[in-house]
């Protein structure tokens, strides 16, 4: 078994490049993606081993990038979009949910839009504005997207050849404070039947309070989780690993059990993940709950300056207060 | 019927001098057939291209007849409209020529993006020309195969679907089908107004960066529903290409000879490797944007009749009757057989079935989505509730 130690950006730039020599179809295509690597060096060393028409560096246009993938990818080629940061999306919101989400539909199956959209989002790198936003509840709105997000080099690495290999088109939004992790991957990991791509997973066993997570907020949950042991409260964390559609299943096993849920992202909460999940797990487990599902989330602010972000960030504390209030119910 | 390609003889050749005026009327206009029904036997463009076509008997007839049938099936879904049996339509009437003459200098392997409005180029991918009365009386969303007949969906979004076409042209040239006379070339339709969003100027500069083999094609009708050319542009639409690194040429978009001469050189000049270009069709709307709209709100009654004088089909009819190239009997013969096409149309948008309530679940993902699975499976038993109930 081929096991080795990477970082999360490493794991996605070993996952592209099995990517594209497993199908001669797979384009990366992006702001800077070539020569320089991406600005996350995520694509770092494809073009130079692939070439200019399998790794291409696009002009500055983002509706661009998505409808000419769209182009690309009736013409038979799996197109991967970089998106240079999340608050940069927005010049392409109409061609992801308007064409990219709809084709499939509109053709009644006669068209498949195999593309990835990868976006590094979230905040915590003290990053100038438009540069640290999560827009995932946009996407996850928005029927025939599937939106997923990695929170581990594992996952990382197979989830992005998942992703890449899966007929749905897909938004793929990368932690990026958690690019410089590191961690285990298996190289040999199949594909297909371990991990499915549409699967949440439990990343801590606890029998007191769950905790629902995705992308850079398991890391922070997880440390929660450990801090909370040494008080005695067992947390058990759930990586939800995809937003749309939501594996609910393990969702609602867990709190079957534990009867308490805290759910927690950064983006801000109103109309968020949260709400959705939270409205489910009271339809689903109404009868099981100790008390109301909690929401950690980023405030109904823009995403604030730099020297105050931490603030505007949940973390361990805004997690382990959460907790507590559950138990106060 | 004229199936397939009508021009296959020699046409639209390069030519040397930059100075040789257009044989006629404006300098900026190429233009093949006066609207009087008079064959301009050549015409140098102000790009130095000299454009001629040479059509057998035959061929000038199966123009007539796309025409004819084109404008006779459109008038058709705009009557179903009237009467409650489209939910809306959008009329090609005045633009046949632009779209005839375009959609006939394709090649079966070259690929087209359309509008919502280019049923004539439809017809002319051997499309049944039911398809887009689906789409518009609100039973499907179009139910052709576009890769079957090269042809795309509609696309309703002002100008999206011309970075699709950019996309898929450099998918073509990443293929290595460009460089030869069977190469492949792509077609992007659009509208003046759509010349003022972002996509039509961000695939200006795609295909011009990526030297994609693709066609450009505008119909300027000049209105964008109600706003007039000047809303849109102080220059004409044509000249924007030189701003991006490729050639314009504005043709008579109510010159079916000429959009066909212009539409095939640029095509051909894009399968041989030789990059985008843009034709402004210079044309005119006749009826309304849409059957809900007023035009009359927007524009006078002399504009129209002035562009009623220079009718596509019209002048087509005087130059077959002038050369003797069709009798009175074939004339007779195309109205009776588009007579005939819009009875069985009509007839069979009637019958029509409504889709079955669960296919609006359908085809949402090639892969499939659990969460939706269960609100299909609730949403049956919800509809199974009702069954043997008294409604
Ligand atoms: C992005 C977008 N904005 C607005 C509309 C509404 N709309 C539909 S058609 C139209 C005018 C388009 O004019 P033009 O591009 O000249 O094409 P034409 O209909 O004249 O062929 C508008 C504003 C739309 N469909 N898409």
């Amino acid at each position: 078994m081929a096991t080795e130690t990477l970082t999360l950006g490493k794991a996605l730039n070993t996952g592209l490049r099995r990517a594209l020599e497993n199908d001669p179809k797979v384009v990366i295509m992006g702001e800077d993606v070539g020569k320089l690597g991406g600005v996350f060096r995520i694509t770092d060393g494809l073009q130079k081993d692939f070439g200019d028409q399998r790794v291409i560096d696009t002009p500055l246009a983002e509706s661009g990038i998505i409808g000419t993938a769209v182009g690309l990818a009736i013409r038979g080629y799996r197109p991967v979009c970089e998106i240079q940061f999340d608050g940069f999306v927005y010049p392409a919101y109409d061609q992801i949910v308007s064409q990219v989400a709809k084709m499939h539909y509109r053709s009644r199956g006669k068209l498949n839009i195999p593309m990835v959209i990868r976006i590094p989002f979230g905040g915590g790198i003290g990053a100038v504005e438009h540069h640290s936003e999560s827009p995932e509840a946009y996407f996850a709105h928005t029927a025939g997207l599937k939106v997923v997000s990695c929170a581990n080099p594992q996952d990382a690495y197979v989830m992005i050849q998942q992703a890449v290999a899966s007929d749905d088109p897909i938004v793929f939004l990368e932690p990026k404070r958690r690019y410089w992790e590191k961690g285990q991957v298996d190289l040999d990991a199949p594909l297909s039947e371990a991990y499915p791509l549409h699967s949440a997973r439990v990343v801590r066993s606890g029998s007191h309070v769950t905790l629902l997570a995705y992308g850079p907020m398991v890391r922070t949950c997880l440390d929660a989780a450990t801090a909370a042991a040494e008080d005695g409260r067992e947390l058990e964390v759930i990586d939800l690993r995809t937003l749309s559609p939501l594996d609910l299943g393990v969702v609602y096993e867990s709190v079957r059990r534990t009867g308490r849920a805290v759910v927690v992202h950064e983006a801000p909460s109103n109309v968020g993940l949260g709400a959705e999940i939270a409205a489910r797990i009271t339809e689903e487990c109404f009868y099981s709950l100790e008390s109301p599902v909690l929401r950690v989330a980023g405030f109904d602010t823009p995403y604030p300056a730099a020297r105050v972000e931490e603030d505007y960030l949940p973390d361990l504390d805004r997690v382990l207060d959460a907790v507590d209030r559950s138990f106060g119910w | 019927m004229a199936k397939g390609d009508p021009g296959a003889g020699p046409r639209g050749r390069r030519a040397a001098p930059r100075s040789r005026k257009a044989a006629t009327g404006d300098p900026e206009l190429v233009q093949l057939l006066t609207p009087e029904g008079a064959r301009v036997d050549s015409v140098t463009g102000p790009d130095g291209v000299e454009y001629r076509v040479d059509f057998t008997d035959e061929e000038y007839r199966g123009l007539y007849r796309d025409l004819v049938l084109v404008r006779k099936l459109d008038a058709e879904a705009t009557a179903l409209q009237r009467q409650g049996e489209l939910g809306i339509w959008a009329s090609l009437l005045g633009q046949e020529a632009a779209q005839v003459g375009s959609g006939r200098a394709l090649r079966t392997q070259d690929m087209a993006f359309p509008t919502y409005r280019e049923h004539g180029v439809l017809y002319c991918r051997g499309i049944d020309p039911i398809m887009p009365l689906s789409l518009f009386r609100g039973v499907d969303q179009g139910g052709w195969d576009p890769n079957e007949f090269k042809f795309n969906m509609y696309t309703i979004v002002i100008g999206a679907q011309t970075l699709h076409a950019t996309g898929y042209a450099m998918g073509v040239a990443m293929d290595g089908k460009t460089g030869t006379d069977d190469g492949e070339a792509v077609i992007a339709y659009f509208g003046d107004g759509a010349t003022s969003q972002g996509d039509v100027n961000e695939s200006f500069v795609w295909a011009g960066v990526f030297n994609a083999p693709l066609v450009f094609f505008c119909q300027n009708n000049q209105y964008a529903i109600s706003e007039p050319l000047e809303r849109q542009t102080r220059i004409p639409l044509y000249r924007r290409a030189a701003g991006f690194g490729f050639p314009g040429i504005r043709v008579d978009g109510n010159d079916v000879l000429a959009t066909y001469a212009v539409t095939r050189h640029a095509l051909d000049n894009a399968r041989h490797g030789q990059g985008p270009s843009l034709i402004e069709a210079y044309t005119y709307r006749m009826g309304a944007h849409t059957t809900s709209d007023d035009p009359t709100r927007y524009r006078i009654a002399s504009e129209v009749e002035a562009w009623q004088a220079k009718d596509p089909i019209a002048r087509v009819k005087a130059f077959l009757e002038r050369e003797q190239i069709a009798d009175a009997g074939f004339f007779t013969e195309v109205d009776e057989q588009a007579r005939r096409e819009a009875v069985d149309l009509r007839e069979r948008v009637l019958a029509m079935p409504d889709p079955e309530p669960t296919t609006l679940f359908e085809h949402v993902y090639p892969n499939g989505s659990p969460l939706l699975d269960e609100q299909r499976a609730e949403f049956s038993r919800y509809l199974e509730s009702f069954e043997g109930s008294a409604h």
